[in-house]
């Protein structure tokens, strides 16, 4: 079990109100992602759920018990830090050991666990390493191998893939997602990078200055964006925002299309304007329009294909089913 | 090209011989003093014997059988070694806490200890006097002394363990946290083991001030927790000075710490210039 709840959370550091009041439930086995930009209070909430900060006010309640009062090892959570925290001064074998020698476990045991979790993690033939000796991707195997063999009700990552490169961030990412499902335990993980968002969540939860702004499936964010923040902030490349006269004609203050929900054509269209940059990733190309009279820029993803210059004319169709409505306080109209 | 060469090559000369001249005006008055500790009383005032001089053991051999060297040597090992272990005993749990739970006082706290520091010894030598003496009945005792000598190093032994503990990453300490490690389990699992050579290089130091101190060790003790600086002490005699004799307790006071020191030496230069350099 695994059962998160979050009751009227409150969190202030000083004058600094980081988490106004806050509810929150996370099912048991649901990956749950917490998103946004950074200092929107994420990495706080964590820390909060984990007891590595004390909650100003509220309840957290872990499985039916209040933990709020609780210290953190005595919560039965696992987390997994940004800079792997490893102990420098031991072994991969004795790092992770180490939650279950705390724990009282027998050696035996303990050495069949870590065997498990190195075999798992690919970590077998570095176990009497110590982490100095280790790449990025293998220390944060060793976090996540400590983490396993707590077998804790519910696992914490915060942002634990930023200090890795991008090509290993896709592979761990990968990873995680899989022990997921073959664990069905409960996760949570913090990230600024909504396309991990995305791809690995169950609910995702974006927040902003403490605030939760949306709680959905990925998918439900996409499609359904509460405002214009959820809106902007998922999707990649960003939403188009336009507002003025043409906003006006679908009855919003500001109307939202997605670069991928534009057509692109040489010939006609509803709108017009020239190119700026055009990326071409092969697979997709994405254009940056000016003088559009609509926004400064208006970006399109087109097809691989498809091909325009820098200063050519360009005629732009929105798909008119997934045109985002939303009112002058930037909430969505349905 | 010419300029630049004649420069480094003089600066190679230069600062070797500059390093010697310092190292030796620094270095003779030891040496004077161990070269004085071989002569007799008569000799060591004679300018003329400076370098040659009929050496002699007779102040050593003076001074184990008559001052009874060895029990002031057990003294300051005792009191030393003690007053350590207590000072590091509370300044590790204490350091820990400021260092990775610091409150808003925190700093204050550190500045308090530092300003205890400043208060001249003096001020506070006879309202000492008076209440070990006549009131608490703990005066000449090891105990005192230890007391005495912890209290003072510990401000300094504090701050030193502070500058090094915030040296290690928060994550560490609370993944430790994490692990189900409660407050005594981090330190000595993690943070002591993380933060050794600090620790070992305030403690080096800590026992080099216990040992050298005289100012306390002098004025509260008489014979049984007197200790060497107190042995020198009494070997400096109002109608005279007897320098053959007073040099061969100094040499042997000092002894220990420089052989000491010297096998340390990598550490004690780590511990004197904490913070200075990463």
């Amino acid at each position: 079990m695994g059962r998160i709840v979050l009751e009227n959370v409150t969190k202030s550091f000083g004058d600094a109100h980081v988490i106004p009041p806050l509810d929150l439930t996370i099912e048991d086995g649901e990956f749950t992602v917490f998103v946004g930009p950074s200092g929107c209070g994420k990495s706080t909430l964590l820390r909060l759920i984990a007891g590595l900060e004390e909650t100003t006010s509220g309840r957290i309640v872990i499985d039916d018990a209040d933990v709020t009062e609780v210290s953190p090892s005595k919560r039965g959570l696992a987390m997994v830090f940004q800079s792997y925290a490893l102990y420098p001064h031991m072994t991969v074998r004795k790092n992770i050991a180490f939650p279950m020698r705390m724990a009282g476990v027998p050696e035996s045991e303990q050495e069949e666990r870590v065997m498990a979790a190195a075999k798992s993690l690919n970590l077998v033939d570095y176990l009497d390493r110590k982490p100095g000796q280790l790449s990025g991707g293998q220390r944060q195997r060793v976090a996540i191998g400590r983490a396993i063999v707590r077998d804790p009700t519910a696992f914490l990552f915060d942002e634990p893939l930023s200090n890795l490169d991008a090509a290993l961030r896709v592979g761990m990412r990968l990873e995680i997602s899989e022990m997921h499902e073959r664990m069905k335990t409960t996760m949570i993980y913090v990230t600024h990078d909504q396309v991990e968002a995305m791809t690995m969540a169950d609910k995702i939860v974006v927040l902003q200055a403490g605030v939760i702004e949306q709680v959905g499936t990925p998918l439900e964010l996409y499609r359904t964006p509460r405002n214009k923040f959820v809106a902007g902030f998922i999707g990649s490349p960003k939403m188009n925002f336009i507002t003025g006269e043409e906003a006006a004609h679908y009855g919003a203050e500001t109307i939202g299309v997605r670069p991928e929900h534009i057509q692109v054509s040489a010939d006609s269209g509803k709108w017009t304007g020239k190119v700026s940059v055009s990326e071409h990733l092969g697979s997709d190309t994405f254009f940056h329009i000016h003088d559009t009279g609509l926004a400064d820029t208006i970006t399109v993803r087109a097809d691989g294909e498809v091909s325009f210059k820098h200063g050519d004319t360009i005629h732009l169709t929105p798909r008119e089913d997934v045109v985002h409505k939303f009112d002058a306080a930037g909430l969505r109209i349905t | 090209m010419a300029i630049v060469a004649q420069h480094s090559r003089f600066s190679k000369i230069a600062w070797p011989v500059l390093a010697w001249i310092v190292g030796l005006l620094f270095f003779f008055p030891i040496f004077w003093m161990v070269l004085t500790s071989f002569k007799t009383d008569a000799d060591a005032v004679k300018p003329e014997y400076l370098f040659f001089f009929t050496p002699t053991l007779e102040n050593y051999a003076n001074m184990t059988e008559n001052y009874d060297y060895w029990r002031f040597a057990t003294n300051s090992v005792i009191v030393s070694v003690f007053a350590t272990a207590f000072t590091l005993f509370v300044g590790i749990p204490s350091a820990y806490a400021m260092a990775f739970n610091p409150s808003r006082s925190t700093k204050d706290v550190l500045m308090w200890m530092l300003s205890t520091k400043m208060l001249p010894a003096a001020g506070v030598l006879y309202p000492m006097t008076f209440l070990t003496k006549n009131i608490l009945g703990i005066f000449d005792t090891h105990f005192l002394v230890i007391l005495v000598l912890s209290l003072i190093n510990l401000p300094i032994v504090i701050w030193m363990l502070f500058t090094y503990f915030k040296e290690i990453p928060k994550d560490i300490i609370e993944a430790g946290k994490m692990d189900g490690v409660n407050t005594w389990g981090e330190i000595r699992e993690i943070l002591i083991p993380l933060a050794w050579g600090g620790i070992a290089s305030t403690a080096l130091l800590c026992f080099i001030f216990c040992w050298n101190e005289a100012y306390w060790t002098v004025r509260l003790t008489t014979t049984d927790a007197a200790t060497l600086s107190k042995l020198i002490e009494g070997n400096r005699a109002p109608e005279g000075l007897f320098f053959g004799r007073l040099s061969a307790v100094s040499t042997a006071a000092v002894g220990p710490i420089v052989v000491l020191g010297w096998f340390c030496q990598k550490q004690l230069v780590q511990g004197l210039t904490f913070g200075a350099v990463k």
